[in-house]
């Protein structure tokens, strides 16, 4: 028992100087790596798109996993579907109206059920998802890897850390006023979103 | 003779636009004109697509194209008035 205690408090050890201080990360990422994708998978018709043009910042303490702030912003005029007249359409104010709708928000409340495993973790992080106007609480699984002193690595002068999220999730359109049973054989209600992105926190 | 050139042209417009269709990928979706191009972040490892312009005719140009070409086919059967 003494032994694994001990085998428990060395690993805890090894971890904890890599999240030994409260750390801001921006998704705002130069590189343009961070995306979304989207897919509509309907009877009639396949819609995929992509989503590039995201913002927003990421605020962990590392001695609390539970205690994270922060949203994720993506601008919807970034939203990019291969068809022009689809993308029309996607934009215009019968389906996204980015005119009006300019952003598409999440912003974290509440993470639990969080287990970590070296530097990655994974866990179901509880947000306000706001799309077209509409707010609607979701709850998404993420998975977290930490990257300790990698921001050099990517180019640059900056020393820091690296966050990177993952998580897929599908949401309805119709939740969010967005052609409510409208089109269904030819544009799914069911949305699935996978999100990839990094964070850099720079060390001051 | 003339008949026989429009019958031809519209068969040929069917066929060429058939094989570049087919030579483009013979895609079954809609045409595009963006393709993404699947990258890798080498530090995060996050796999990012990278919009590339470029034309990729889908069912719909193929059907507008071969209905082109059959109209034009059809267009050699009219009757005309002989002097």
């Amino acid at each position: 028992m003494k032994n694994h205690l001990t085998i428990l408090a060395l690993g805890a050890a090894s971890i904890l100087p890599a999240f030994a201080e409260s750390l801001t990360f921006d998704f705002k990422d130069p590189k343009g790596v961070n995306n979304i994708v989207f897919k509509l998978d309907a009877p009639l018709e396949s819609i995929n798109g992509t989503a590039s043009g995201i913002s927003g910042t990421i605020a962990a303490d590392p001695k609390n996993p539970a205690d994270v702030k922060g949203r994720i912003v993506v601008a919807t005029e970034t939203l990019h579907v291969p068809n022009p007249v689809m993308k029309e359409h996607l934009f215009g104010p019968k389906w996204l109206d980015i005119s009006t709708h300019t952003e598409i928000v999440f912003e974290l409340k509440e993470v639990s059920n969080v287990k970590r495993d070296g530097d990655t973790g994974t866990a179901d992080v509880k947000g306000t998802f706001t799309l077209k106007g509409v707010s609607k609480d979701l709850t998404v699984p993420v998975k977290v890897t930490y990257l300790p002193g990698k921001l050099k690595a990517r180019g640059g002068d900056l020393d820091g850390d690296l966050l990177v999220v993952r998580s897929n999730f599908t949401i309805s359109r119709s939740d969010f006023g967005i052609q409510a049973g409208q089109n269904t054989d030819k544009v799914s209600d069911e949305i699935e979103i996978s999100l990839s992105l990094a964070g850099a926190a720079p060390k001051k | 003779m003339l008949r026989a050139g429009i019958r031809y042209f519209g068969l040929a417009l069917v066929v060429a636009v058939t094989l570049f269709w087919l030579a483009a990928g013979g895609d079954r979706g809609w045409t595009k004109t963006s393709v993404a191009v699947q990258k890798t972040d080498e530090v995060t490892g996050i796999e990012y697509p990278v919009i590339e312009n470029r034309f990729v005719p889908g069912i719909d140009a193929l059907a507008l194209g071969s209905l082109a070409g059959l109209a034009i086919f059809a267009l050699s059967f009219i009757p005309t008035k002989k002097p």
